[in-house]
């Protein structure tokens, strides 16, 4: 019984330290700045007021939000379709030199990613796509873990079916596409929330790829905003409301897709 | 079982003479090589170009002397040989100060993260992981969340909780107490608890002699205030994703082994010790490694916190590099941190590598 109550006294606390940050952010957001100041403990506003979004629309947000969409669109779809197909060619396809091309993937994913930032940089400008949108999203496409989680996932499908599709005359290529890639949902989905949700999320890649405001995203466009770069003084209902609208989306992922995200974490021990 | 070989091993299906003659492209295997190759190339492309060839560049930089203007191939950038990577590691002067800095700062946030993270991570699993508990899915849902917001908005809430007039602070006007400017206090916490102790000045040996430009005193500042925030931060928002980790392997223990302890006898701290703890090992293992190397990583907290502020204390490796490129334009230098980072990064887990396959063997035998 004791057991049972210091159990629950250490959820509570637990949720406390998790959940009410959380509320406070979601509260201050519909602050006016005195009522921030003066009651930073209470996750309710004295009076309900929206300035901190209507604020924030005059700061650029809306076009920060569509270069986050944009990026995180064509990094996701990039994603999905380069990375399922080398994962599938890796696991199914029989080619000289697969042995040392997937050995390269697995060394290319023990590259820090942190350490990528000048050298991406330095490619960008070389390329001339320093400031354009494919300079900030051709390197978030470039992603080997991806291409190893679709590896696996295909080493476990039975090779029955596609056997079968290739008896009946279907090319590789038609097979791959109206057989294999159907039943690799769950497979697909995963890599689709974790591109999103990592495009979405990304800072620094995209802060090394582009100086022009008028491709920031909301991660840079923000970030902006709280390093002191952007407006004034310490605007913590627009800075929290900033931080609220951009996890939004993520949010949204996030429920739905629950299911899949739970096991993704687990996915990560199987072997 | 023909069938099995030739479809896993790198063996050729047998082809017709008839087929082969045609050339490579209308045989079976023919096809099939060059669809592999074909399939894989937008990704080996991209590996290329935005990975090898970036790593390849800015290898160069870092042995040369160029300034930020123009190409770094053009006629006017020379080679320097080591000398960026000296003036870093061997030469007296603000370089090596800064990186001896920035290495101790980082070295006292990954002590600190590493450990405390893991063990709540670990906490909130077997917490979380009991069959009868009303509101599981509630807590799982609740402390796994952060993980999947952005640095940045993250970043915020801490800004705000850690403010002068913040959250932390109200709490602590609450109790009577006047809480620190978190953000703004350049102190180490173990100069405080030492200053505490009566003693304020360095004895002359730890003030004289140092390592990296940072006096032996200086190493033992401990984090400063501001850096525990940022600890702080680490820790809520990284214990959810290593719980995901823990969870499965908590569910694959079997039951009938901690029924076994505990008919045996054992209380539930000895279960947890001497049961649940081994069965965990690859987990904590596979924990330990991820945290090591992503708390040598720390960049987006920092750029978006502190900017390395106040007095250096929040400086990072990975962030001086971007300081020292981006900002003050020494390219060369920022590239050479950026490549001691990495160099670091490695024989950290070589390391770690060696020290779990050697416990395995141990194991073994």
């Amino acid at each position: 019984m004791v057991n049972r109550t210091l159990l629950y006294l250490a959820l509570a606390a637990f949720a406390v330290i998790y959940v009410y940050p959380v509320l406070l952010d979601i509260g201050t957001a519909f602050k006016t700045e005195s009522d921030a100041a003066a009651h930073p403990l209470s996750p309710i506003p004295q009076h309900w007021v929206v300035t901190a979004f209507t604020a924030l629309e005059q700061q650029d947000f809306l076009r920060w939000l569509a270069n986050s969409v944009v990026v995180a669109v064509f990094v996701t779809l990039g994603r999905l379709v380069f990375d399922s197909m080398a994962g599938y060619a890796l696991a199914r396809l029989r080619f000289r030199g697969r042995g040392g091309l997937f050995a390269a993937i697995i060394a290319v994913m023990a590259v820090p990613s942190v350490v990528l930032l000048i050298p991406t940089f330095l490619v960008l400008k070389e390329l001339n796509l320093f400031n354009t949108y494919p300079g900030m999203i051709l390197p978030l496409v470039t992603d080997a873990a991806g291409v190893f989680i679709m590896r696996q996932f295909f080493l476990t499908v039975p090779p029955g079916i596609e056997e079968a599709a290739k008896i009946d005359g279907a090319g590789i290529f038609r097979t791959y596409w109206s057989v294999v890639l159907p039943m690799a949902r769950p497979a697909l989905i995963t890599l689709m929330i974790l591109s999103f949700q990592g495009s979405w999320n990304n800072f620094s890649m995209i802060l090394v790829a582009h100086s022009s405001p008028s491709l920031d995203t909301l991660t840079t466009g923000v970030g902006r905003l709280v390093s002191g770069q952007l407006g004034a003084g310490s605007q913590y209902p627009l800075q929290l409301a900033a931080a609220l609208a951009m996890t939004v989306p993520v949010a949204i992922i996030f429920f739905v897709f629950q299911k899949y995200i739970m096991r993704t974490g687990e996915g990560a021990i199987k072997e | 079982m023909t069938v099995l070989v030739r479809r896993d091993g790198p063996r050729n299906p047998p082809a017709t003479g008839r087929i082969r003659a045609r050339g490579p492209l209308f045989t079976a295997r023919g096809r099939e090589a060059a669809a592999g190759w074909l399939m894989s190339a937008p990704v080996i492309v991209l590996l290329l170009v935005f990975l090898v060839a970036p790593i390849a560049m800015a290898a160069w930089v870092s042995v040369s002397d160029w300034n930020g203007i123009g190409s770094p191939f053009a006629s006017g950038v020379h080679a320097v040989g080591g000398q960026n990577y000296k003036a870093l590691l061997t030469q007296p002067g603000l370089p090596q100060q800064q990186l001896g800095e920035s290495l101790r700062n980082n070295l006292y946030y990954v002590i600190i993260v590493v450990p405390v993270q893991t063990a709540l991570a670990l906490g909130l699993a077997l917490i979380v992981s009991r069959k009868r508990l009303a509101g599981r899915g509630f807590f799982r849902t609740a402390y796994y969340f952060p993980s999947m917001t952005s640095s940045v908005a993250v970043s915020i809430l801490f800004l705000y909780i850690f403010g002068t007039a913040g959250v932390l602070n109200a709490i602590i006007g609450d109790f009577g107490g006047q809480g620190p400017n978190w953000l703004d206090d350049p102190n180490g916490v173990l100069h405080i608890v030492l200053s505490g102790l009566g003693v304020t000045t360095a004895p002359g040996a730890l003030a004289n002699h140092g390592f990296l430009g940072v006096s032996w005193w200086d190493w033992l500042a401990g984090p400063s205030v501001a850096m525990i925030a940022i600890i702080a931060l680490a820790i809520w928002t990284t214990a959810g994703t290593f719980m995901l980790i823990f969870l499965p392997a908590i569910y694959a223990i079997p039951s009938d082994i901690t029924e076994a302890a505990t008919m045996d006898g054992a209380n539930a701290w000895q279960r947890f010790r001497k049961v649940t703890l081994p069965m965990l090992r690859p987990a904590l293992f596979l924990v330990l490694t991820l945290g090591l190397v992503s708390t040598w990583q720390v960049f987006d907290q920092i750029y978006l916190m502190s900017q390395g502020n106040p007095a250096g204390t929040t400086l990072t490796p990975a962030f001086l590099s971007y300081l020292t490129s981006f900002q003050d334009q020494q390219w060369g230098q920022g590239a050479a941190i950026a490549f001691i980072l990495f160099a670091l990064i490695v024989v950290l887990t070589i390391v770690q590598r060696l020290i779990i396959s050697e416990r395995r063997a141990g194991r073994a035998s």
